[in-house]
């Protein structure tokens, strides 16, 4: 019991580090997003500084994390298990980078400006709830295997 | 190119990625999961028994972010957000973020950042698309229309 409450004590944590890595990067501002994305306008390329960062980072972390058989706390990885370069990837993806161009929000900084209380990230954020429940109606529709998430 | 020099904060936006990073870091190092955003709250809408409750631990802990930034950053830092977008707008591209994130199994997080640092093919054609589709948007709707 001790050992599951740490554990949501470290998810809660790890989230909170996260929503600050957003703020400070300034990807809670949907203008700088979209300062990145206007190569024709005025340009911003503060977000490629971001991702070096975290890739950095990230990079040294994943590659510390496939020589080990179990987690630092003795636990098991669940990595994604597709490996297919398919279509319902190529297509979802264009769709999440149509969304974000327009508004300039992803979803995470979209789940943190709402939480400082910006109206329109929040009806962002139920709108992106109800595509994400259009997608599971579909699935099930469909009979697919859920699926596997990065 | 022009560059936006009154915006563009090199110094900043790294840190934060590198903060990025290392939430990232400690989510696969100790529990073992890719820090994705748009799986971790697209699996709480038809959750497992027993995969719930990390994910709320960890939206939660997101949104409990800018609550506590607000009461220890300089005023300065924070420079509030510019969104052009009108609702209407806002609700139509949150659809599509969501619907297509969970089509597509990722976002900037699972695919940009997580993806890209485990060298996934996958996710660098994500990201690829998403970048792609991001640039093509704002381009039609900034210089064309």
């Amino acid at each position: 019991m001790k050992h599951l409450t740490a554990h949501r004590l470290i998810e809660f944590l790890v989230g909170l580090l996260f929503g600050w890595g957003l703020m400070i990067a300034g990807m809670t501002d949907p203008g700088k997003v979209i300062g990145f994305l206007d190569l024709a306008g005025l340009w911003d390329p503060s977000l490629a500084f971001v991702m070096g960062g975290a890739i950095a980072v990230g990079v040294l972390a994943f590659a510390a994390a496939r020589k080990r058989a179990s987690t630092l706390l003795g636990g098991a990885f669940h990595l994604p298990a597709s490996r297919d370069i398919d279509k319902p990837l190529v297509i979802g993806s264009l769709l999440f980078g149509a969304g974000w161009g327009l508004a300039g929000f992803c979803p995470g900084p979209a789940i943190v400006s709402m939480a400082a209380g910006q109206g329109k990230a929040l009806v962002f954020v139920l709108a992106m709830v109800a595509g994400m429940a259009l997608y599971e109606f579909m699935d099930r529709l469909s009979h697919r295997p859920p699926a596997q998430t990065a | 190119m022009m560059i936006d020099w009154n915006h563009f904060t090199p110094w900043a936006s790294a840190w934060g990625g590198i903060v990025l990073g290392l939430a990232s870091a400690l989510f696969i190092l100790i529990n073992g999961r890719v820090l994705g955003i748009s799986g971790i709250l697209g699996g709480l809408l038809r959750p497992k028994p027993g995969d719930a409750a990390w994910r709320v631990a960890f939206v939660l802990g997101l949104m409990t972010a800018p609550l506590v930034l607000a009461m220890v950053a300089p005023p300065e830092l924070l420079t509030p957000p510019r969104i052009e977008a009108g609702y209407l707008t806002v609700l139509a591209a949150g659809l599509l973020v969501g619907y297509g994130t969970r089509l597509g199994s990722g976002c900037t997080s699972g695919h940009g950042v997580c993806g890209l640092s485990r060298l996934s093919p996958r996710s660098l054609v994500a990201t690829l698309s998403f970048m792609t589709a991001g640039f093509a948007t704002v381009y039609l709707i900034r210089h064309l229309l």
